[in-house]
């Protein structure tokens, strides 16, 4: 079967041709049949594939299709590689593209058919994108469907292209994407110079026997091109303001699966960067400092799409501090929960949305309980799954991240679990908000209230079951024996690292006792979140730390004064002196030169006889003077 | 007659100095008069310098070569023939030219014939 993976992407860009192609023809239910059709093809593809590489003994199978790049000493083939991971990644992908893009149909229905067309055939391309990126047996492919995400992420935040912030949002994404995206090529050329190829075997292979500066730098080059994909510092400030494309993409596109292309490329790589120790504290670092400061800025956003914009940044540090300290499975992990309970959240968080007829706010909002049951308890269950509660999948996930943490260096696993905190407490404050206390709202809306169809409750419960359950996957040692289903699964492909890591072992009862700390806290920080803001909600007006906090830090102005601003005064200068005043001068001088000499030139055109005779005849006195003097 | 021997002949530079004085009299004949019918006689006279030079060198190579082949160097003065024959056709041309010119604008004067500037 893995031998047909080559259908996955091409079912969705089959979708992408169609819907775009004939957008103008096509009816809204054709249109919403031809792309959730093409993306749950695909996943039954990835199913059937999975189902075979789940045979123990798996060994990775590299299907080329035909030769990409074929110059001289350089040999790129445009190739899908089926191994685990890549296997594990389709599932998710094309698993909540397919609970998304059903959503869609419901959510974007107001819009006329050949905008709704265009949505789907950009959100086909979308799907289509990432399969690429994680099915590339080589970091070209890897970086084609890189590009193409970034493409496809300005494409749908932009798509209410009539208003003209949502346009800047959209440019200001790309733009941070593409300063990643130069880390990522000077690495890319960096390992053709030093391996000769980029296919994942080759570089593997070879890795071992480079030196560790050469390692050092080609990662930490590649992690630049992460920090931009996955928003971490300092290139994270793109995802808050990517809010203002509609929710299905925010879930899609800014929870699941594009943000997360950062770690899949790390996981990918994971030899390379465990033999670069300073990386992965860079990447460990950052991936921490980045959780802390996303988890604060949320403590105090008003919007229901910017709290979970900044959770997702905080939650993607967590899983870059799990690559950071080596544990590869557990940062996985931590994808796959988040894409359920992420997922879940903004769809959520679009379902309250579309009841209150685009209403976004926090404080306008309240007492949802009773309009929106499914929204409800679906929200609430992915809520106690972010917040790591057990038995939901997000303790699981994040407890084995903190655990490894606290293994590399305690000091992680401190200021992590404060981040935690941070995170049971804003999640809840958002919950307790929006659906407990009194409707905040105006009485004609109130009116309106009700649940959402069937086609946006029932990806809703889908993935609220993904959210529960998914933690039994990855049932840590000290629980039970061998329980670890998801590390069993992915060893083949961290096998390298793990037999080079320093194997940490910490004793069963400390991890009792972390865990135990961890989820205690969570825990406090949750009931007091809840019983706090569904009591008095938060209305007033921050001062002094909790103004900082909820204007992020200022961290958008610092970048506007300090690269905006004098980028924009350099282009005018380019403009203005260089473009109008020299170029242009110059240009047009040539033209006023020639226009001057023919001037000139014309003048001998006297019509006398006499003169035109006396030119022949100095013509002629030359001729003969040269002929003498050359002799 | 008096003859000066069987091949005598006089100093080439003779012809030549002739030669030179008559063609810058033309020249700056050309160049500096006004009645259009006198600047064509000093073409005339251009051109009659050159085949006074022509016909001089000729005789030159002709002396120079005679012994090897009787017919040697008379090229000069067929040349000759030819450029009297392109003369009278210039002439007659020329002349008819003038002689509308005349008609339309009632002088020969070459400042006056500008025309061509439109």
């Amino acid at each position: 079967m893995s031998k047909f993976v080559y259908l996955v992407p091409l079912f969705p860009l089959i979708g992408f041709l169609i819907n775009g192609l004939f957008r103008k023809k096509l009816s809204k239910s054709l249109t919403g049949v031809i792309g959730c059709g093409a993306i749950l093809a695909s996943f039954v593809v990835s199913l059937l594939i999975f189902l075979e590489a789940r045979a123990p003994g798996f060994e990775p199978v590299i299907i080329s299709l035909f030769d990409f790049i074929h110059t001289g000493t350089i040999d790129i083939a445009f190739a899908f590689q089926v191994d685990q991971l890549s296997v594990l990644f389709l599932l998710i992908i094309t698993g909540v593209g397919f609970l998304i893009h059903v959503y869609s149909t419901s959510y974007m229905h107001e819009e006329t058919g050949e905008h709704f067309a265009r949505y789907f055939s950009y959100l086909n391309l979308f799907v289509f994108s990432m399969l690429l990126l994680v099915l590339g047996a080589n970091y070209v492919i890897l970086f084609i469907g890189w590009e193409g995400v970034g493409l496809c992420s300005y494409l749908l935040i932009g798509y209410w292209f009539k208003n003209i912030d949502y346009g800047y949002a959209a440019r200001k994404a790309f733009v941070m994407n593409r300063i990643g995206d130069l880390g990522f090529l000077i690495a890319l050329f960096w390992m053709l110079s030093q391996f000769g190829s980029v296919n994942f075997g080759e570089v593997f292979a070879k890795a071992p026997g480079t030196s560790v500066g050469v390692l050092t730098g080609i990662t930490l080059l590649l992690f630049v091109g992460a920090t931009g994909k996955s928003a971490q510092i300092p290139l994270y400030t793109w995802l808050p303001d990517a809010m203002a494309g509609p929710t299905p993409v925010s879930a899609l596109i800014h929870a699941a699966t594009m943000v997360t292309a950062g770690i899949y490329m790390i996981a990918r790589s994971n030899i390379l960067y465990t033999l670069a120790p300073v990386t992965q504290s860079v990447v460990a670092i950052t991936g921490l400092a980045t959780a802390i400061l996303a988890a604060t800025i949320a403590l105090k956003q008003n919007d229901i799409k910017k709290v979970l914009a900044y959770s997702t940044v905080s939650q993607l540090g967590y899983m870059f501090l799990g690559l950071g300290v080596g544990a590869y499975t557990g940062a996985v992990f931590h994808v796959m929960t988040h894409a359920f309970f992420k997922a879940l959240l903004f769809l959520g968080a679009g379902s309250v949305i579309h009841a209150l007829h685009n209403e976004q706010d926090i404080r306008k909002m309240g007492g949802l309980k009773k309009y929106l049951p499914i929204t409800h308890i679906t929200f609430l269950l992915a809520c106690l799954a972010i917040a790591g509660i057990p038995p939901f999948s997000g303790f699981f996930s994040k407890d084995e991240i903190l655990a490894a943490a606290y293994a590399k260096n305690p000091l992680y696993y401190v200021i992590g679990v404060a981040g935690a905190m941070m995170t049971a407490f804003y999640m809840f404050r958002l919950y307790a908000s929006a659906f407990l206390g009194n409707f905040r709202g105006a009485k004609e809306q109130e009116h309106h209230l009700h649940e959402s169809p069937a086609a946006i409750t029932i990806p809703l419960i889908i993935l609220a079951i993904g959210a529960v359950a998914g933690g039994f996957l990855g049932i840590p040692e000290v629980m039970a024996r061998d329980s670890h289903w998801l590390e069993r699964f992915l060893a083949p492909v961290f096998s390298d690292s793990t037999k080079l890591a320093t194997a940490h072992t910490t004793p069963a009862s400390t991890e009792w006792m972390l865990m135990g700390v961890s989820v205690f806290l969570a825990l406090v920080a949750s009931v007091y979140a809840w019983t706090r803001f569904s009591k008095k909600p938060d209305l007033a007006e921050p001062h002094g730390l909790g103004k900082v906090l909820q204007n992020k830090w200022y961290v958008d102005e610092l970048y506007d004064g300090l690269i905006v601003k004098p980028l924009n005064a350099f282009a005018k200068f380019l403009n203005n002196v260089v473009e109008k005043s020299i170029i242009d001068w110059m240009v047009n001088g040539v033209g006023k030169a020639v226009q001057y000499g023919s001037r000139q030139v014309r003048l001998l055109q006297s019509g006398q006889v006499g003169a035109y005779v006396l030119m022949m005849v100095v013509g002629m006195v030359i001729l003969f003077l040269v002929q003498l003097l050359r002799k | 007659m008096g003859r000066l021997g069987g091949a005598a002949f006089m100093p080439i530079n003779y012809y030549i100095f002739l030669a030179i004085a008559l063609f810058c009299i033309g020249v700056a004949g050309v160049l500096t008069r006004r009645n259009a019918i006198i600047i064509f006689m000093c073409v005339e006279l251009m051109l009659n310098a050159v085949n006074l030079l022509l016909v001089a060198f000729s005789k030159m190579h002709h002396l120079a070569l005679k012994a090897t082949n009787p017919n040697a160097g008379i090229d000069g003065q067929l040349f000759v023939f030819f450029i009297m024959v392109v003369a009278a056709a210039e002439v007659s041309v020329g002349l008819a030219i003038i002689a509308m010119l005349y008609r339309n604008t009632h002088s020969v004067d070459v400042n006056f014939l500008n025309r061509l500037k439109h």
